[in-house]
């Protein structure tokens, strides 16, 4: 059986040309970036190289953008990093209730360590209100850090307005991008944002890599300390065939991303509208319009998303879940509750990613069979009464 | 989102596919209704019986994997069985009969015992 993936939001399979890429530096340009023979140089060149395109990509400066080992890496530094270097200014952080849990834990972490933290709300559609945004802002608020678009249900949020008004109030902005980048054009200079998390294997490049942009004359403390590594706020030997990786990828992006978020964009809204006329009693999670090329979100009444996905998988059908039934935690998706959806209503959704291996072969199986096993769970179903 | 199934077992997942029993029974003897506190889900579980033993079973259930594969074996079990009988059945004794579930699912099983016992505790006070 031909299995079909569409889980693209959780990883992408690396582009054959980003291997392709990365292989000469595990054996050939193997250097230390640090060491000053031909070996270390010829590496150090790759990586600045690296670095440049991926400045590029999103209108920054090449000495603005910090390689990680990912997106939660970013994410942890940018909030840890402001947070501690600005405290003399201030100790109150504002962020949203929908945030990727590397965002939301560290700003637990920080709530521990005497910061105050306000948590924005979303409106149905989980979009954040700028006007929430500026009501919130105190003499004593150092950072607000806003994601541009969610990774459950794909919403995109009104991340320059939300920029412009922390511009005005003189506070760092970051916004957790890893969804986006190499999706849809990212421009730090019109978002007005200081500090930008993004990672590789969103976007067709290895996991392990990512980046965090630092607008020039942001105040944030190290990340890691010891070598002279990423001017000295990320120490640690380079993970080089991980950043010229990256750079394969976000040039490649650079040349699909209008057409394929046009493709993707189009294959989205085939699967959305066969979906919701396809299985009765089912609903789109998160904004019709703004919202990511890739991401189908549904929720469907009364069936269980793990269920589903088993159903699904059976099938060679690969997607996700926001249900409690497959967490970890036993908790239903926090985004997926702070739209107002009612627990059962997250345990019945369903999460389509879709992306270059996608195509229109495979969302016509999807709406072949999923509605044949939500029929067959329905029928054994104590929320849905025969009579 | 995690890939919890490919700890299911065979037997499981067998359940899983085919399920036996689903289903509502007219006129039983005994309905047990039971919410699961840990994750949310409902198993509905239905039996008739005849001069004390259960001759029927059937379920519904709104919950994972492991919650439909425990309702369908439960009903499997307890068919031909006693009252006493029937309420000796634990949900260990369910998961075993599975060979297994993973340790996050267990409590799936403890929501397929308590729909078995409630079930029989309605037939008892119905039969009063
Ligand atoms: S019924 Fe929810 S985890 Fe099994």
């Amino acid at each position: 059986m031909k299995r079909i993936y569409l889980d693209y939001s959780a990883t992408t399979p690396t582009h054959p040309e980003v291997v392709k890429a990365m292989l000469p530096y595990f054996t050939d340009v193997f250097g230390n970036p640090s060491s000053i023979h031909s070996y270390g140089q010829e590496a150090k060149g790759a990586i600045e190289e690296a670095r440049v395109k991926v400045a590029d990509l999103i209108g920054a400066r090449g000495e603005e953008i910090i390689f990680t080992s990912g997106g939660t890496e970013a994410d942890n530094f940018a909030l840890k990093g402001v947070a501690f270097a600005n405290e003399s200014k201030g100790n109150h952080i504002i962020t949203g209730s929908i945030e990727h849990h590397a965002v939301i834990e560290t700003c637990k972490f920080l709530e521990r360590r005497g910061f105050l933290v306000t948590c924005l709300p979303v409106d149905e559609y989980g979009l954040i209100d700028p006007g929430d945004v500026k009501k919130a802002i105190t003499d004593k608020t150092i950072l607000i850090s806003v994601m541009q678009a969610n990774n459950e249900m794909g919403t995109i949020e009104p991340i320059a307005e939300i920029g412009r008004i922390a511009r005005d109030a003189g506070i760092y902005f970051h916004t957790d991008a890893v969804q986006v980048v190499g999706h849809i054009p990212v421009d730090v200079n019109e978002l007005e944002v200081d500090l930008l998390s993004m990672s590789a294997h969103k976007l067709y490049g290895p996991k392990g890599v990512g980046a965090l942009y630092i607008r020039k004359g942001t105040k944030l403390i190290p990340f890691m300390h010891g070598g002279d590594q990423e001017r000295r706020r990320r120490a640690s030997t380079e993970n080089i065939p991980g950043i010229v990786g990256l750079g394969k990828a976000v040039e490649l992006a650079r040349q699909e991303m209008g057409e394929e978020a046009e493709r993707l964009t189009y294959l989205r809204d085939q699967l959305i509208k066969g979906l919701l006329e396809r299985i009765d009693h089912t609903c789109l999670n998160g904004h019709p319009l703004k919202r990511l090329p890739n991401n189908v979100n549904v929720s469907v009444d009364f069936v269980e998303g793990e269920s589903m996905l088993l159903n699904l998988d059976l099938e060679g059908i690969c997607a996700s879940t926001g249900s409690a039934c497959s967490s970890s935690s036993l908790e239903p998706s926090h985004v997926l509750l702070a739209l107002g959806l009612s627990p059962e209503q997250a345990h019945g959704s369903l999460r389509f990613s879709l992306g270059k291996w996608t195509g229109e072969e495979e969302i016509e199986r999807v709406l072949e069979i999923l509605p044949r096993i939500v029929a067959k769970l329905r029928a054994m179903s104590p929320l849905l009464k025969s009579h | 989102m995690r890939d919890v199934w490919s700890l299911y077992s065979e037997k499981v997942m067998e359940h899983f596919k085919n399920p036996r029993n689903v289903g509502e029974i007219e006129n039983p003897d005994g309905i047990g209704h039971v919410g699961n506190p840990v994750c949310g889900d409902i198993m509905e579980l239905y039996i008739k019986v005849n001069d004390s033993t259960i001759v029927d079973a059937k379920f519904k259930t709104f919950g994972c994997g492991a919650a439909i594969a425990t309702s369908s074996m439960v009903t499997e079990m307890v068919k031909g069985k006693s009252i006493d009988e029937a309420l000796e059945i634990s949900n260990r004794a369910v998961a075993e009969a599975l060979d297994g579930l993973p340790p996050i699912k267990m409590h799936c099983s403890v929501l397929a015992e308590e729909a078995l016992k409630s079930a029989i505790e309605d037939y008892l006070a119905k039969s009063k």
